[in-house]
C-alpha cells in the first residue's frame, strides 16, 4: 500500500521502548510516545476507516484533536470506542479496530453506499421515505448510522476525580505564546496554570524545525518548562484540554491519565481564573479540489508534526500544496530527506521554485496515487505521489474565546480568517489564536498579555528575554474557497466527518437554506465528531461565494462546548452513588434495618421505615398489622424527619399570624396549635403544629418534604417583606430525634417510662408540651396526633435517641408495643381524616377546599394568601372539596389518583381519589378525595374510573374513625 | 409547491440536483399585511400555515429577527408527548401528537416522525403516585400511559445498568406509546415551505423594534429594522423573548425565562430504542437517527437568557446519566447547548388576546416543540376568528386576573 | 457557575446560594387596599428582563444572608451585590 516510514532518529518518542499493537488484525510496531495515528503512518497503514455517510475510504488527516479523519475503537486494554487515532496513545499489546466498517476498514461492505451517492444529496431524507411511512425505513437508517458500538454492560469504565481550583492566570495552550505568557506570569509570582492537549509542551515549536537563539527549540522549551515546574505557584497540565469556558471566568479542564495517581483515568477540574490567556494556536484549512478526502491527503502542519514529534514521514513521494509559507518550509524539510516530489504554490506572487497553480483533483480510489495540477496558463499536469500535504490557510482557534462570550468574532480580510476580539480586560488572545503566526509575534503577544494580566492583578510584570527565532516567513495567500472545476465531475469535500461536499452547500443555498445556521443544519456541515474544526471556515467561505456576499456578512455558527469531546465519566468525577444521592438517616436507621424495616424516602432524601416485615408477611399484611397494633394497643414510630424550626423574638406572634391562616397570637405558653400556611397565590404551602415554649420562643413543625420550602418562605418573609419583625429562625430538624408513641395504651407506656412530670390527661392534655425526663433521659414531649389515637411525640437529643427508643420498646412490651412504618401511618391518617402533602395537598387546593375553612381567622386583616384566596373564590366559587368516599364494593382499594368522572364516563374529571386504604377499623376500603362541589354532595354516589373499571362510591364526611376526636384528646 | 418524492429525487439526481426550487421565497417586505406574526420558529410558522390552510388568511408576514427556526425550535430535544394531568392539557397535546403523525404526508416533507414511545423508570413512591394519577387521567381521553413493572422497563431499555444496584431503587415503569421524536429543524422547514406555497411571506433577518398604535390603543403594525409594516393583527410567537418583546408595547406577562440545557454524545450504533425518562433523577436520554445519544434534564434554577451551560445542573444530569447507564461513562460529549424556555406562573400555555386590541400572544410553552402543530392550529383560529379555539379556551390570559390557575400538579416550578 | 461576592464571606460559588428569583416589590402591608387586578398582577406578573435585573439570593449554605444582586440575565455578569433585610439593618 503506502509508504509512510520512520526516520532513523529524531522526534520525541522513546525509541528505547518499542511497543506492539494490532490494527484491524494486522500487527504493527510503535514506540512509547506514539499515537495510534503516528504508528499507523509509520507502519504504512493508509485506510484507517470509512466515512460516515458514503463509506469512502479515509485516512489520517491531522495530528491532534482537530483531525477530521476516521475514528477507531480500542478493544483492549480498556475497551472504548470512537477514539481519535491522533490523540490516542498506543499501548503495548493494544488491539485497535476501525469503527463502522465490516469486515475491516480496507475491505468495507458498507462502501456500496457510494453507488447510491447521487441519490443522497444534502437533506435527501426530507424529500423521500414518506410512503408508506418513515417507520418502514427508519430502522435501516438507524442501523447504518452511528459509529462505534457502546461497551457492554459491566465492561471497564473510566475512573475520574473532581477538583476545584482558583488561579490568577490560566493559559490555554503551551505553544510559543503560551510558554512565554506562563513564564512571565510565573516569574511575577502570580498563580499560573498552563494547559495543553499534547503530552509535550511546545506546540508548533515541536513540529517546525526551528532554532531559537541558534539552538534547537527543544532546548529552550525544556529550560522554560523546567523553570515553570520548579515553581510552587505554577501548575503545568499535559494531555489536558480546556473544554469549556463558562460564565464568571470558570473553566472546565479534563486532565487525561494524571501521572500522580495510579489507575486514575481522568481528573476533571473546575477552575476559576482571574485572567485567561487563550494561546490555543490555529488550525490549518484544506483546499477545495475533487476527491480531496482520499487517504494520503493530510494537513501540511500535521505532516510537520509527524516529522517533528514522531520521526514519521507519512509518504515517500510527497506533493506539498502551499497557500502558506509554513508549507513551503515543510517542503524544504521533505526535500532534505528526499521525500519531496513537488511543491505546488497556489500563490502567484511568491518567488520560489515551486510549480505555481492550483490542485484540481486527486486520483486513486483507495489512497492518493497522483494529483492533477492546473498551472497559471490553464494547463493540467498529472503528478504521481503517495502523499499530498495541503495547506489552505489558517483558522485561529477562537473556540474558547467565543464560548466565553467576552469576545466578538469578526472576519478579518487580511488574515482571511475569523478573529475574536476580546472586550474584557480578563480575556487575552495571543499568538496564532489571535492571528499572529510568526514565532516572534507569538512570543511578543504572550509576553504582552502576561504583562497586562499582571498589571491588572497589581503585580509588577516580570522580565522575560525573548529568544530570537530562525523562522523566515509566515505569510498566507489569499483564501481559496471554491474550485473552478465543474462540480459534476466529482466530490469536493468541505466536511470530512459528515461527508458534506460543495455540491451539498450549493443545493442548500439554492433551496433557500442560505443563512449559515441553516446551511449547517440542512447539510450537517460542522456537526460531525470533529465539530468542523478544519472545515467550518471553508464552509463559510464557500457559502459566501455561492451567495456573492463577503464572509463577514455570512458570519459563523455558534461555538459550543466542549472544545474537544469529553468522556461523560470524566465530567461526572466523584459524583456517583452516595455522593450523587446522599440519604438522610435518622439516628435510629441502623435499628430499623436490623429489625426488618423496608426503608422508604419520606421526602428530601430522608429515609424512614415503610413497614417492618415479619416472616411470611406481604407488605400489605405488615401495614395492616402495624395499623391494628396502634388502634388496639400501642405503636411507636420514628418521626425524626419532621421539619422543625425554632423561632425566637418579640415578633414571632406577628410572624405566625402572617404565615398561617389561623390566629396564633392568643396561643398560651406550653400549648400548640395546628396551622395551615398558604403562599401568596392562595394555595397551600404546608401544614403543621406550632408550640409556644415561652412568651417569645416557639417551635414550628413542617412536613418532611416541605421543610426546605418552608424555611425559604419564612426567611424571605423575615428578610424581604417584614425585616421589621424581631424574629430569629433556626432550623433544628436534625437536632431532635422523635419517637412517637401512639395508641390507646400510649399513656401506660409513658407512665412505665417514669416521667419526672405529671403526664396525666389533666396535666398534659392534647396540644400541650412538657420538658422533663423520661426513663432518666432528658426529653420533650408533645401531645400531637397524626394517627387518630392518643399520642406522645418524645423528642430527645440525637445521641440519646437509640437509648430512648430501646427504653420505650422495653416499657411498652407488656402492652404489646410494636414499631410502625409509614404505610401504617398512611392508613391511620386516612381513617382519621388528616390531610397529607402530596396527596390532598396537591398544589392546587386552598384551606377551605380541604374543609378547614373554620380555621381561617375572621379577625386578621391579612395573612399570606388571604387576598388571593378570596379573589379566586369570588370568580370561581365552585371548588374541588375534600370528601370521604366509601366504595360500594367494600373490597375495592383503588389506586391513589383515580379520577372521578360523571357516571364514570370517559369525560372530564370532577375530582380524584387522593388516598384509598383498607381500613382495619372498619374492615373495608375507605378513601379520601377532592370532588367538585363535594361537601354539598354528601350522600350522593360518584364514580371513579380506573382505566376501564368503574367504581361507584358514596360521598361522606372525610373522617372514618373517632369522629369526635375523643381518642385523640383522651 | 414542488412535489417531493423518491421519484422526484431520482429525476433530479440525473440533473445533479440542480433543478430543485427554493423551499420558500425571499420576497420584498411590503408595507401592509392582514396579519404580522413576530417570530419564525415552529409556532409562528405553524400558525401562519394554519391561517392560510384552514382560514384562507394568506396576506400574512412572518417576521424573524434571525433565521427561520432559529429559536427554541433549533434548541430542543425533539420530543413529542401528551402525558399531562389536566383534561384540557391532555386533549390539547393529544391533538398535537395526532397532527404530528399526519404532518409528513400533509406537508409533503419528511419530518422523520418516529413514534418510539417514552418509557419512564419510577424510583420514588411520590413520583409513582403522580404518574399513576396521570396515567388514569389520560386513559379518560385516549393517550396511553401504562404502568408496568421494572422488568418491562428493563426489556424496553436494555442499555440500563443493573437495576438492583441503582442508588434509588426502581419501583415501576410507565410507558407512553404515543411519544415520538421528529427532526426538529425539519418541522419548521416543513411549515415554512407549506405556508410559503400558500402565499405567506417569511422575512428573515428582520427585527421588530417597536409597535404602531392607533389613538384608541389598537395595534396597527410593527416597526422593523427594514421599515414600517402595518397590520390589522400582530401576533407574537417569540418563545424565549416574549417578555422582552411585549415590554416594547407596554404589556406585562406572567412569565419567567430559564435555560434548559441538553447535550449529545458522539454517534454510536443503536443502543436506546425509546425515549428513556428518569424523572426521579432528572434525566432523559434517547438516540437520534444519526446515532447520537441526546440527553437532557431539568431547567436551570436561575432566570436566564444565556442559552449556555449552567454547570451544576449539567453535572447533575451527566452524573445521573452514568448512574443509570454505567456503560455510557466511556462515551464522549460532543456538543452541549441551551434554550431559553419561558413558562407561565401556572406552567400552562398562554394563547390569548391581550388588553391591547389586535395584539395577541402565544407563550408559556415550557419547551413547546411538542405543541407546535396544535399551538399553530389554535393560535391561527384565534387570530382568524377572534375566538379561542375550543381546545385552547382554558389558555387565555384572563385566567390570571382571577388567579384561576391551570396548574399541572408537579410542575409548580415557579411557586 | 456564578461567583457571588457575599458582603460577609467574600466571593463564593453559586452552589452555596439559592436564587429566590426576581426582586419583586416587597409584599404590601395592606393587600386589601389593592384592586383585584392590581393584586393579581402583583402575584403573577414578572418583568422577566433580558439584561440587567435585580434579584434575590439567599446564602443558605453559607452565612444565611439575603442578598440583592444586580445580574445580567443574558451574560450572567453580576454588577452589584448588597445585603437586604435583617442583615443590612443590624
Amino acid at each position: 500500500m503506502s509508504s509512510g516510514w520512520r526516520l532513523p532518529a529524531g522526534g520525541l518518542i522513546d525509541r528505547n521502548r518499542p511497543l506492539q499493537f494490532k490494527f484491524d488484525g494486522t500487527s504493527c510496531h510503535a514506540f512509547v510516545g506514539d499515537t495510534v495515528a503516528s504508528a499507523l503512518l509509520a507502519n504504512g497503514v493508509r485506510i484507517v476507516g470509512r466515512s460516515f455517510k458514503l463509506h469512502r475510504p479515509r485516512g489520517i488527516v491531522g495530528a491532534g484533536f482537530e483531525d477530521s479523519g476516521p475514528l477507531i475503537e480500542r478493544r483492549s486494554p480498556r475497551q472504548m470506542t470512537n477514539l481519535q487515532p491522533t490523540t490516542t496513545p498506543v499501548e503495548d499489546g493494544g488491539i485497535y479496530r476501525s469503527v463502522n466498517t465490516w469486515p475491516s476498514a480496507a475491505l468495507d461492505i458498507g462502501s456500496v453506499a457510494q453507488a447510491f451517492a447521487p441519490l443522497l444529496p444534502a437533506g435527501f431524507y426530507y424529500k423521500t421515505f414518506m410512503r408508506p411511512s418513515w417507520h418502514v425505513f427508519e430502522p435501516f437508517v438507524r442501523a447504518a448510522a452511528g459509529l462505534g458500538k457502546t461497551s457492554p454492560e459491566g465492561a471497564w469504565q473510566p475512573t475520574s476525580e473532581s477538583r476545584f481550583a482558583h488561579t490568577d492566570v490560566l493559559i490555554a495552550g503551551a505553544g510559543p505564546a503560551g510558554l512565554v505568557a506562563a513564564l512571565a506570569c510565573a516569574r511575577a509570582g502570580v498563580r499560573t496554570m498552563l494547559v495543553d492537549d499534547s503530552p509535550w509542551p511546545g506546540g508548533r515549536l515541536l513540529d517546525d524545525d526551528l532554532k531559537l537563539d541558534s539552538r534547537p527549540a527543544a532546548e529552550w522549551i525544556a529550560t522554560v518548562v523546567a523553570e515553570l515546574k520548579s515553581l510552587p505557584h505554577v501548575r503545568v497540565f499535559a494531555r489536558s484540554s480546556v473544554w469549556g469556558f463558562h460564565e464568571h471566568n470558570s473553566l472546565t479542564v479534563v486532565e487525561r491519565g494524571p501521572m500522580d495517581v495510579v489507575g486514575l483515568d481522568y481528573r476533571h477540574w473546575k477552575i476559576r481564573a482571574k485572567h485567561v490567556v487563550v494561546a490555543a494556536g490555529a488550525i490549518e484549512r484544506s483546499l477545495p479540489f475533487v476527491d480531496n478526502d482520499r487517504p494520503g491527503i493530510m494537513q501540511a502542519s500535521a505532516v510537520a508534526s509527524y516529522l517533528g514529534r514522531y520521526g514519521v514521514v507519512p509518504g515517500r513521494r510527497v506533493v506539498v500544496v502551499a497557500n502558506t509559507d509554513s508549507a513551503v518550509t515543510l517542503a524544504c524539510r521533505l526535500k532534505a530527506i528526499g521525500a519531496l516530489t513537488a511543491l505546488v504554490d497556489t500563490r502567484a506572487t511568491t518567488a520560489n521554485d515551486a510549480l505555481h497553480g492550483a490542485v484540481v483533483a486527486a486520483h486513486g480510489a483507495r489512497g492518493i496515487s497522483a494529483v492533477t495540477i492546473r498551472d497559471q496558463d490553464g494547463r493540467d499536469r498529472r503528478v504521481e505521489c503517495d502523499l499530498l500535504a495541503v495547506s489552505g490557510g489558517w483558522s485561529p482557534a477562537i473556540h474558547l474565546a467565543s464560548q466565553s462570550r467576552k469576545a466578538r468574532t469578526t472576519y478579518d480580510d487580511d488574515l482571511a480568517a475569523f478573529k475574536a476580539r476580546s472586550h474584557s480586560e480578563t480575556l487575552h488572545l495571543v499568538g496564532a489564536a489571535n492571528g499572529a503566526y510568526a514565532t516572534a509575534a507569538c512570543f511578543a503577544e504572550g509576553l504582552a498579555a502576561a504583562q497586562a494580566a499582571c498589571r491588572a492583578l497589581g503585580r509588577p510584570a516580570a522580565d522575560v528575554t525573548l529568544p530570537m527565532s530562525s523562522e523566515e516567513a509566515v505569510s498566507v495567500g489569499r483564501p481559496i474557497w471554491s474550485t473552478s472545476v465543474p462540480l459534476r465531475r466529482g466530490k469536493v469535500f468541505v466536511d470530512l466527518s459528515n461527508d458534506v461536499t460543495t455540491a451539498d452547500l450549493g443545493l442548500a443555498v439554492r433551496e433557500g437554506f442560505d443563512s449559515i445556521e441553516l446551511v449547517k443544519r440542512y447539510t450537517t456541515a460542522g456537526m460531525g465528531v470533529d465539530q468542523g474544526k478544519i472545515g467550518n471556515t471553508s464552509v463559510i467561505g464557500a457559502v459566501a461565494g455561492l451567495r456573492g456576499m463577503p464572509l463577514a456578512d455570512i458570519g459563523t455558527t455558534t461555538f459550543r462546548p466542549p472544545f474537544v469531546p469529553v468522556e461523560f465519566a470524566a465530567i461526572a468525577g466523584t459524583r456517583r452513588g452516595p455522593c450523587l444521592y446522599p440519604w438522610r438517616h435518622t439516628p435510629l436507621a441502623d435499628w430499623h434495618m436490623a429489625n426488618g424495616a423496608v426503608m422508604y424516602e419520606a421526602g428530601l432524601r430522608w429515609q424512614r421505615p415503610g413497614y417492618y416485615l415479619r416472616a411470611g408477611e406481604t407488605w400489605q399484611q405488615a401495614a395492616q398489622r402495624e395499623a391494628r397494633t396502634v388502634r388496639d394497643q400501642v405503636g411507636v414510630y420514628d418521626g425524626t424527619p419532621l421539619g422543625k424550626f425554632l423561632l425566637a423574638g418579640r415578633g414571632v406572634t406577628a410572624l405566625l399570624d402572617l404565615l398561617y391562616v389561623n390566629d396564633f397570637a392568643n396561643l398560651r405558653v406550653g400549648r400548640g396549635r395546628y396551622g395551615i400556611m398558604l403562599t401568596d397565590d392562595g394555595l397551600i404551602l404546608d401544614d403543621g403544629v406550632t408550640f409556644r415554649f415561652d412568651d417569645n420562643t416557639w417551635l414550628l413543625h413542617s412536613s418532611t418534604g416541605a421543610a426546605d420550602r418552608v424555611h425559604q418562605h419564612i426567611e424571605m418573609v423575615l428578610n424581604v417583606h417584614r425585616p421589621d419583625l424581631d424574629v430569629a429562625l433556626v432550623p433544628v430538624t436534625s437536632a431532635w430525634a422523635n419517637a412517637t408513641v401512639c395508641g390507646p395504651r400510649a399513656r401506660d407506656v409513658l407512665a412505665a417510662l417514669q416521667p419526672d412530670f405529671d403526664a396525666s390527661a389533666q396535666a398534659l392534655p392534647f396540644m400541650t408540651t412538657r420538658e422533663g425526663h423520661l426513663a432518666g433521659l432528658p426529653a420533650r414531649v408533645f401531645r400531637v396526633s397524626w394517627t387518630g389515637e392518643l399520642s406522645f411525640e418524645i423528642n430527645t437529643a440525637p445521641h440519646q435517641a437509640q437509648e430512648m427508643w430501646s427504653r420505650i420498646l422495653a416499657a411498652g412490651a407488656p402492652f404489646g408495643i410494636a414499631p410502625i412504618g409509614s404505610e401504617a401511618n398512611h392508613i391511620l391518617r386516612v381513617e382519621a381524616g388528616y390531610i397529607s402533602t402530596g396527596h390532598e395537598v396537591d398544589g392546587t387546593a386552598d384551606v377551605i377546599d380541604l374543609g378547614m375553612g373554620g380555621m381561617v381567622s375572621k379577625t386578621k386583616p391579612d395573612f399570606f394568601g388571604k387576598r388571593s384566596m378570596e379573589l379566586r373564590r369570588s370568580v370561581d366559587p365552585v371548588r374541588a372539596e375534600l370528601v370521604g368516599l366509601l366504595p360500594d364494593d367494600p373490597g375495592a382499594v383503588l389506586p391513589e389518583g383515580a379520577p372521578l368522572t360523571p357516571g364514570g364516563a370517559r369525560a372530564d374529571q370532577e375530582g380524584f381519589v387522593s388516598a384509598c386504604v383498607l381500613s382495619p377499623a372498619l374492615g373495608r376500603a375507605i378513601a379520601l378525595g377532592l370532588l367538585r362541589n363535594g361537601r354539598a354532595r354528601e350522600g350522593e354516589t360518584v364514580h371513579a374510573r380506573v382505566y376501564d373499571r368503574i367504581v361507584p362510591m358514596k360521598v361522606g364526611a372525610p373522617i372514618f374513625h373517632d369522629a369526635d376526636r375523643k381518642r385523640v384528646k383522651s | 409547491m414542488q412535489r417531493y418524492s423518491f421519484f422526484s429525487l431520482a429525476r433530479n439526481a440525473i440533473h445533479h440536483h440542480e433543478g430543485w426550487e427554493r423551499a420558500w421565497r425571499a420576497p420584498p417586505l411590503r408595507p401592509d399585511y392582514d396579519v404580522v406574526i413576530v417570530g419564525a420558529g415552529g409556532h409562528g410558522l405553524s400558525t401562519a400555515y394554519h391561517l392560510a390552510a384552514k382560514h384562507g388568511v394568506t396576506n400574512v408576514a412572518v417576521i424573524e429577527k434571525g433565521w427561520l427556526g432559529g429559536g427554541n425550535t433549533a434548541r430542543n430535544t425533539h420530543t413529542i408527548r401528551s402525558n399531562y394531568l389536566r383534561d384540557v392539557s391532555i386533549r390539547f397535546h393529544d391533538v398535537s401528537v395526532k397532527l404530528y403523525e399526519a404532518m409528513t404526508r400533509e406537508l409533503n416533507y419528511n419530518i422523520l416522525f418516529s413514534q418510539r414511545s417514552m418509557v419512564d423508570l419510577v424510583q420514588s413512591w411520590g413520583k409513582l403516585r403522580d404518574l399513576r394519577r396521570r396515567s388514569m387521567a389520560m386513559a379518560l381521553h385516549g393517550p396511553a400511559y401504562r404502568i408496568v413493572d421494572v422488568d418491562e422497563v428493563r426489556r424496553r431499555i436494555p442499555a440500563m445498568g443493573d437495576v438492583t444496584k441503582m442508588r434509588l431503587p426502581p419501583l415501576a415503569g410507565v410507558i407512553h406509546p404515543e411519544a415520538a421524536m421528529a427532526r426538529h429543524d425539519a418541522v419548521a422547514w416543513a411549515y415554512a415551505r407549506a405556508a410559503d406555497s400558500r402565499g405567506v411571506e417569511i422575512h428573515q433577518q428582520t427585527e421588530v423594534t417597536g409597535f404602531l398604535r392607533a389613538a384608541d390603543g389598537r395595534v396597527t403594525g410593527v416597526e422593523t429594522s427594514r421599515g414600517t409594516v402595518r397590520a390589522k393583527t400582530v401576533a407574537l410567537a417569540t418563545a424565549g423573548s416574549t417578555s422582552d418583546v411585549a415590554a416594547r408595547i407596554g404589556l406585562s406577562l406572567p412569565l419567567l425565562t430559564r435555560n434548559l440545557q441538553a447535550f449529545v454524545s458522539e454517534p454510536v450504533k443503536p443502543i436506546i430504542d425509546v425515549i428513556a425518562n428518569f424523572p426521579d433523577v432528572g434525566l432523559y436520554a434517547m438516540q437520534s437517527d444519526k446515532g447520537e445519544i441526546v440527553v437532557g434534564g431539568g431547567t436551570d434554577p436561575i432566570p436566564s437568557y444565556r442559552q449556555g451551560c449552567h454547570f451544576q445542573t449539567f453535572e447533575d444530569v451527566v452524573a445521573s446519566l452514568i448512574e443509570i447507564f454505567p456503560r455510557f461513562g466511556s462515551l464522549k460529549m460532543l456538543r452541549q447547548w441551551g434554550g431559553a424556555i419561558e413558562f407561565a406562573y401556572d406552567a400552562s400555555p398562554i394563547i390569548s388576546g391581550t388588553p391591547i386590541p389586535g395584539f395577541y400572544v402565544s407563550t408559556g410553552w415550557y419547551g413547546g416543540f411538542k405543541s407546535i402543530p396544535v399551538g399553530g392550529l389554535t393560535y391561527a383560529h384565534l387570530l382568524a376568528t377572534g375566538q379561542a379555539h375550543p381546545l385552547a379556551e382554558a389558555f387565555g390570559l384572563d385566567r390570571f386576573s382571577g388567579l384561576k390557575l391551570l396548574l399541572e400538579a408537579g410542575t409548580v416550578a415557579q411557586r | 457557575m456564578l461567583l457571588i461576592e457575599c458582603p460577609w464571606c467574600g466571593p463564593r460559588p453559586e452552589q452555596e446560594f439559592t436564587c429566590a428569583g426576581e426582586a419583586h416589590p416587597p409584599r404590601p402591608h395592606d393587600p386589601s387596599a389593592f384592586s383585584d387586578r392590581q393584586w393579581s398582577d402583583y402575584v403573577v406578573m414578572r418583568a422577566n428582563l433580558r439584561g440587567l435585573h435585580e434579584e434575590r439570593w439567599w446564602h443558605v449554605r453559607g452565612c444565611g444572608s439575603w442578598l440583592s444582586v444586580t445580574r445580567d440575565t443574558l451574560t450572567h455578569d453580576i454588577r452589584t451585590v448588597s445585603l437586604i433585610g435583617k442583615a443590612s439593618s443590624s
